[in-house]
C-alpha cells in the first residue's frame, strides 16, 4: 500500500534550556527503551556544560518570574494544564510505552499530571495568606512575615514516574516563583521532553523551567556543588547516594528538599511541603502610625 | 599573512605630509580580504583554553580590562564603588590582580582620580563629546583639558566620523594631533566607532589614520553602538599595530569596547592578540578590554577553577 511506503518523520529529542531545544552541548545522545527493553528513541545526552547553560538561564528569567505576580503565575500554570490538555493522547502513548503501564492506567496518570498543574496554579496567590502570618510584638510596630521564592532550585525528577512524578516535583517550584532546572528520568525520558514541549508552546517564560535529559549519576554531583542553585530535590536519587550529594549541597548553603526514602504514590494529592521546601520566609517590623 | 609591513609603502613623514598624500597612501593600504578574515578569526575562536592556561588568561584578563561606566545616572557613589572594585576586584581572594584602569566621563575623573590613588590603577576619561564628537574642536580640546586637570592618565577619544566618512581624513588627524597635544603626558585612546565605519577597508584606513596622527591606542567602539567589538575588527585593529611596530619599531595598543561578556569572549580575543600581534601584545600596557559586565565573569569564572563547582554571582560584588 502506498500510505505504509511513506517514511516516518522520527523526532530528535533535545534539551530544554533557556525556551531553546538544543543538542547536548557534548553531541551525545543515548537510547532509551521502552519498559521491555525495545529501542523508543535516540535522546539527547545532557553534560555538565549544559547543566551550567540551564542553570545560567534559570538565573536570568529568576527576576521575571520571580515578580510576576501570583495571580498571573497561576494563570500561566493553568495554561499549562490547557496546552497539556491538547496533547493528552501524545503524553498518554509515551507514559503506556515508557512505563509498561496499560494505556487506561496511562491515560489515568496523564488526567491527574494535567489536573496537579490546575491544583498548584491555584496555590500561587494562597502562598502568602497561608504561610506568611502577622505576628502579636509587645511594641508599638506592625511585624509581618512573608514568602519570597529562594531562588534557582535543582531537581532530580522520579526515575519511576516519568510523567506524573516530574509534575509534580516541577509545578511546585514554579508556582511558588522559584526557576527549575530539572533532570528527568534517565531511562524514560520521553514524556519530559514532550513536556518540555507543552511548556514552551504555553506562557512559560524563557528559561524558567529547564529539562535535560541524560545520566542523572553524572549530572548530580554538578547541580549538588553549583554555587548559583539555591535548592535541590533528590526525589530522583536513591537514597543511599544522597548522603554525598547533601554534604556536597551543603558546601554553597543550599537547601535540600526532606523527601521519601522511595518514590510515593504520586496519585495522591500533594500537600504543600514541596511549596513551602522552595520559600524563605522574611519578617519585617514595621513602625505603627508612619 | 595577508598583510604584511611589505605591503605597505611606508614613510610617516611622507604620508602626513598633506591631505592629498596622506588620502593617497589611506587609499593605498591593501584592501582587507572579508572572507579570509572572518574565518581567521572564527578559526582561532575555536581554540581551547583550558585548566592552568585558563586561569592565567583569566588573570591576564582581568589585569587587561578597563572598568567602564559611562551613563548618565553616573553619580560620585557609584564611581567610588566601581574604584573599590577596580583595585580589589574580589577582595576574598587577594591574589586577583587590580584591573588597568577605570573609564568615567571627565566630569567624574576627579572623583576617580582621588579614589584610585596610590592604587596602580589609571584613571581613564572619555572626552570630545563622547560619544556623538559632534562638537566644536574648542569644546572637544576644553574637555580633554579638564579631563587631564582632573588627573586622569589615559584619554579616549572619538574619531569624527561624518568627516572620515565624507573623506575629509585631513580634519580627523588635525583633531587628533591637537587632542594628542591637549593629552600632555596622558595617554591617548583613539575610538574608531567600528559599527559605524560600514566597512574592513575603512576601519584599516581608521586605524592608520589614528596611528599617523599619533594614538597610543586604536580603540573599537564608544559601547553605545551596535555593533561594538568583534573579533574581526580587531583582528583589522590588531594587524595595524603590528605592521606599525614592523615599520616603525614602536608599538601601540589596542582596546576592543563594548559587547565582551563573558570569559570566553576574552579568551577569543587574547588567542587573537597573540596570534595576530605576538606575545608581546599581551600585557595591559598594549592590550585592554573596555567594559563593565565583563569583570563578573572572569571573576566567577576564576573561582569556578579554583573551587572545582561552578560559582554564582552572590558570592562576587557583581557590578
Amino acid at each position: 500500500m502506498s500510505e505504509d511506503a511513506r517514511l516516518p518523520v522520527a523526532k530528535t529529542h533535545k534539551l530544554y534550556i533557556g525556551g531553546a531545544f538544543p543538542r547536548s552541548e557534548s553531541g551525545r545522545s543515548y537510547a532509551a527503551g521502552d519498559a521491555r527493553g525495545r529501542f523508543l528513541a535516540n535522546v539527547a545526552q545532557a553534560s555538565r556544560k549544559d547543566l551550567r547553560d540551564a542553570v545560567s538561564a534559570a538565573r536570568k528569567a529568576f527576576p521575571g518570574w520571580s515578580a510576576a505576580s501570583a495571580y498571573n503565575r497561576g494563570q500561566v500554570l493553568y495554561r499549562v494544564a490547557e496546552v497539556a490538555e491538547g496533547r493528552r493522547e501524545q503524553l498518554a502513548e509515551a507514559v503506556a510505552r515508557g512505563e509498561g503501564t496499560p494505556e487506561d492506567t496511562a491515560r489515568s496518570i496523564v488526567d491527574t499530571a494535567i489536573d496537579r498543574w490546575v491544583w498548584y496554579a491555584g496555590w500561587t496567590d494562597k502562598l502568602t495568606p497561608v504561610l506568611g502570618s502577622a505576628n502579636p510584638v509587645a511594641g508599638p510596630y506592625f511585624s509581618f512575615t512573608v514568602v519570597e521564592p529562594t531562588g534557582v532550585v535543582g531537581t532530580l525528577a522520579p526515575q519511576e514516574s516519568s510523567l506524573l512524578g516530574l509534575v509534580s516535583v516541577l509545578a511546585p517550584v514554579l508556582a511558588t516563583g522559584c526557576t527549575a532546572v530539572v533532570v528527568a528520568s534517565t531511562d524514560r525520558p520521553v514524556p519530559a521532553i514532550t513536556l518540555a514541549e507543552i511548556l514552551e508552546t504555553s506562557d512559560v517564560p524563557a528559561g524558567a523551567a529547564n529539562i535535560l535529559t541524560g545520566s542523572a549519576d553524572e549530572l548530580a554531583p554538578h547541580l549538588a556543588s553549583h554555587a548559583d542553585v539555591n535548592a535541590l530535590d533528590l526525589t530522583g536519587v536513591p537514597a543511599e547516594q544522597r548522603g554525598a550529594l547533601e554534604r556536597s549541597a551543603a558546601g554553597s548553603v543550599k537547601r535540600v528538599l526532606r523527601v521519601p526514602a522511595t518514590e510515593p504514590d504520586w496519585t495522591v494529592t500533594p500537600g504543600i511541603d514541596r511549596l513551602r521546601g522552595c520559600l524563605e520566609y522574611k519578617t519585617v517590623w514595621h513602625p505603627v502610625g508612619t | 599573512m595577508p598583510h604584511t609591513a611589505a605591503d605597505v609603502p611606508f614613510d610617516p613623514e611622507d604620508a602626513t605630509r598633506d591631505e592629498a598624500r596622506l588620502r593617497r597612501f589611506l587609499h593605498g593600504l591593501p584592501g582587507v580580504d572579508r572572507v579570509g578574515l572572518e574565518q581567521r578569526a572564527a578559526d582561532l575562536a575555536t581554540r581551547s583554553i583550558k585548566k592552568s592556561a585558563k586561569l592565567r588568561a583569566i588573570d591576564t584578563a582581568i589585569g587587561m580590562v578597563d572598568l567602564t561606566t559611562l551613563e548618565g545616572a553616573d553619580t560620585a557613589g557609584t564611581v567610588h564603588a566601581l574604584c573599590a572594585r577596580a583595585r580589589r576586584p574580589d577582595p576574598d581572594r587577594p591574589g586577583v590582580p587590580p584591573v588597568a584602569a577605570v573609564c568615567v566621563y571627565p566630569d567624574l575623573a576627579g572623583t576617580a582620580a582621588t579614589a584610585l590613588s596610590g592604587s596602580g590603577v589609571a584613571v581613564a576619561s572619555v572626552a570630545t563629546a563622547f560619544p556623538s564628537g559632534r562638537s566644536s574642536r574648542e569644546v572637544k580640546l576644553a574637555e580633554v583639558g579638564m579631563a587631564v586637570a582632573a588627573g586622569a592618565a589615559e584619554i579616549d577619544m572619538v574619531i569624527d566620523r561624518g568627516a572620515f566618512l565624507s573623506g575629509r581624513y585631513g580634519d580627523v588627524a588635525d583633531e587628533i594631533v591637537a587632542v594628542k597635544q591637549a593629552c600632555g603626558s596622558a595617554h591617548l585612546k583613539v575610538i574608531l566607532e567600528t559599527g559605524e565605519l560600514a566597512t574592513y577597508d575603512n576601519i584599516r584606513r581608521a586605524s592608520w589614520l589614528a596611528l599617523l596622527s599619533g594614538a597610543d591606542f586604536v580603540k573599537t567602539s564608544t559601547g553605545k553602538v551596535s555593533p561594538a567589538a568583534t573579533l574581526p575588527v580587531t583582528h583589522v585593529l590588531l594587524q595595524a599595530v603590528r605592521d606599525w611596530q614592523a615599520v616603525t619599531g614602536v608599538a601601540r595598543g589596542v582596546k576592543p569596547a563594548g559587547g565582551i561578556r563573558t570569559t570566553k569572549d576574552a579568551i577569543r580575543y587574547l588567542v587573537a592578540v597573540r596570534e595576530v600581534a605576538g606575545e608581546r601584545w599581551l600585557t595591559p600596557a598594549l592590550f585592554r578590554f573596555g567594559a563593565s559586565s565583563l569583570l563578573d565573569d572572569l571573576l566567577m569564572q576564576r573561582r569556578t577553577q579554583l573551587d572545582g563547582h561552578y560559582s554564582g554571582p552572590d558570592y562576587i560584588a557583581v557590578s
